[in-house]
């Protein structure tokens, strides 16, 4: 059973504005059938650019029609410029948070929420123009890209949480890491190639981490004139000791967590814990 | 007084059952004063041996299997892979095993993890169903090839409740050397069962699914069938498994047969009547609705019903405010993104499947519950329906 907040059992067993607006200024209907959740999103838009009213109908489970529910809550009384400024954490936070593999839920309350302020203006969304690159789920290399900006999406099972993207027949893992390559590193932010955690034996594991230490971490110790060596590793426990300049340093807690744990982590093992020998 | 929306309304028996007040009651010395171990030397200790005995004889009885063929496991999924994974060291040499598109997981996730398992490549069928969720003998009789170390086929199905031929697949495997598997997890205590006529190799049940607890399961291993354990350890279970026995619910389990057996009539009489009651209450009440599975070759206790243009989880979710408990094939209930895996090889359509729900009943269910549950699902289904924007009603 889902741990679903007071928030979005509220919404979902008594939703506000259900319904379909009657020539409605903007509409947004994203989703199908066969995908399991769909939302159409009606806006009335007065001469102000001032959202008046919001109704939708969604097809789907409780998190999705709590998101529609909410989000209609949000908009009315918004400008349509506001209102293009919600995102899809803004409609999870206004329920109190969503379980994270139902983030997708919020994703689509954003989409039509687009799609409707798109149409009222006029315009075609960029976003149906990408190539598709999950056929189970009709989802575009655009919106990956988007969504991974947007909610800094690390890894490729984040992707499919919030947006289904490789969750059908996982055909497209590859290009979906590929693409959170690209688009994180374009962001310029911390490198992704996240080391899946895996069953690895403890020898493994110890080379690895002496590799990992050799190459990547002790030339930058070294020039700062410290060191550093590896005491034992006990499960997911690695104990180290620092050397040298590093030992007085005041900063050395910072190093070791900041630094080689992050290291470690990144190119061994997702689940390591670094440990200054006591 | 209490009425029946007081307590909880459980028709997911598929899932779990009730544990029954005689099973508890007959478990509970060995889980106080009892407690000496099986194996030991002393009376203490032998008393409870005893007692292990009894009930393998009980479960024996209720399969209409020797007691010398029953080995008690954790689970159906323990039962599962030691059946499988036996045949597979029994015969290296054979590299092609043969399932079912609509296995559970504890069957469907090992053959499609052979290789991981076992080091080896092996060649897997698997059995395509129709629309009903039948199998095509004629496509069974073809993939049984000499090379063929064993055959693993549900008996009743726990999604749908469909009946496979197994007596029949077995018998086919049996002519040509092969052997022959079936987790009758959702059979047994539902429909009879009589080993002793038929020409399984090994056959899996597990506990709580026929009102015994959790963690106690069993595998059949006819006469003369070779077995290599798949728990290797101290010589409980004759050496076929080894591990201290899991005493109270053994004890608990051999009781459940007793029971089991008691009520096979009103299973298949008083449960299959509300089954159908409930059945056609909802096809009938509820437009776009529509039942999934062979309505005649199925489990008594078992329906599954689609409701077009709504989604599962958001319909167990109504139903649980009413404490009406069920399970669906949505895909939002299962933590993956698509929808049953049975429903999908039936070739349902989408629309139907997101919408599926499983009512699966037993003994202790009563009509007053049936008429609650066909008198609440029409508004739960139309007050989604209403919010649905497929539906133009």
């Amino acid at each position: 059973m889902w741990e679903y907040t007071d928030k979005v059992q509220q919404h979902f067993l008594n939703p506000h504005n259900v319904g379909e607006i009657d020539k409605p200024s903007g509409t947004g209907d994203v989703g199908s059938l066969a995908c399991g959740d769909a939302l159409k999103l009606t806006l009335k838009i007065d001469s102000d650019d001032i959202i008046t009213d919001a109704k939708f109908k969604t097809f789907g489970c409780a998190s999705a029609i709590a998101s529609s529910s909410v989000l209609t809550q949000m908009v009315v009384g918004m400008s349509v410029d506001e209102a293009a400024k919600i995102t899809n954490q803004d409609i999870a936070d206004a329920l109190g948070g969503l379980p994270k593999e139902k983030m997708h839920c919020s994703v689509m309350g954003r989409e039509a929420l687009e799609a409707a302020i798109a149409d009222y203006r006029g315009l075609v969304l960029p976003m149906a123009e990408g190539e598709v690159v999950c056929e189970c789920f009709g989802v575009t290399d655009l919106e990956i890209i988007r969504t991974i900006k947007e909610s800094s999406l690390r890894s490729v099972e984040e992707i499919t949480n919030f947006t289904k993207a490789g969750g059908g027949c996982g055909k497209c893992e590859d290009k979906l890491r590929e693409l959170l390559q690209k688009t994180v590193s374009t962001t310029a932010e911390l490198p992704v190639v996240k080391v899946k955690s895996k069953r690895m034996t403890s020898l493994q594991k110890i080379k690895k981490i002496e590799e990992v230490l050799e190459r990547e971490i002790r030339p930058g110790l070294r020039k700062d004139g410290g060191d550093i060596e590896l005491v034992d590793v006990d499960g997911d426990f690695v104990i180290v000791s620092l050397r040298g300049a590093c030992k007085s340093c005041h900063k050395s807690q910072t190093t070791i967590k900041e630094y080689v744990e992050k290291k470690l982590r990144e190119l061994v093992l997702e689940s390591l814990i670094v440990e200054e020998e006591i | 007084m209490t009425t029946v929306n007081e307590k909880v309304i459980y028709m997911d028996n598929n899932a779990t059952s009730m544990v029954a007040p005689e099973v508890v009651e007959a478990m509970m010395p060995y889980l106080t004063e009892a407690y000496g171990n099986p194996s030991s030397m002393h009376t203490f200790g032998g008393q409870v041996g005893a007692a292990v005995k009894t009930a393998r004889q009980k479960v024996a009885t209720l399969l209409g299997a020797e007691p010398e063929e029953i080995t008690f496991t954790s689970c159906g999924t323990e039962s599962d892979s030691s059946a499988i994974l036996s045949a597979l060291r029994t015969y290296p040499e054979k590299r092609h095993v043969i399932t079912t598109r609509v296995e559970h997981p504890a069957v469907k996730s090992l053959c499609e993890n052979l290789e991981t398992v076992t080091g080896h490549k092996y060649k897997v069928t698997r059995l395509k169903v129709d629309s009903e969720g039948m199998l095509d003998m004629a496509e069974y009789e073809e993939a049984l090839t000499e090379d063929t170390a064993i055959v693993s086929v549900m008996w009743a199905n726990n999604e749908t409740g469909v009946i496979f031929p197994v007596e029949e697949m077995a018998r086919m495997a049996r002519q040509r050397g092969i052997l022959f598997h079936t987790d009758a997890v959702q059979a047994v205590g539902k429909i009879p069962i009589n080993l002793k006529e038929l020409d399984f190799d090994f056959l899996s049940l597990s506990g709580h699914k026929l009102h015994a607890p959790k963690g106690v399961g069993v595998l059949y291993i006819k006469r003369g069938t070779l077995f290599v354990p798949f728990l290797t350890g101290g010589h409980q279970e004759t050496g076929r498994r080894g591990g201290t026995e899991n005493v109270a619910s053994i004890i608990g389990l051999g009781r459940a047969c007793d029971l089991a057996a008691e009520k096979m009539a009103e299973e298949n009489g008083r449960v299959k009547m509300l089954r159908d009651k409930l059945e056609e209450g909802l096809l009938s009440r509820i437009p776009k609705s529509m039942l999934n599975g062979h309505k005649e070759s199925r489990l008594p206790n078992t329906a599954n019903i689609s409701f077009e243009y709504v989604e599962g989880e958001a319909i167990l979710l109504h139903m649980n405010r009413h404490r009406i408990c069920a399970s669906s094939g949505s895909a939002c209930t299962s933590g993956s993104l698509e929808p049953s895996h049975v429903l999908r090889a039936m070739g349902v359509p989408f629309t139907a499947a997101h919408g599926s729900i499983r009512f699966s009943l037993s003994v202790y269910n009563t009509e007053e519950e049936v008429d609650f549950v066909v008198e609440k699902m029409p508004d739960i289904i139309e007050s989604l329906r209403n919010m649905s924007p497929f539906w133009k009603g």
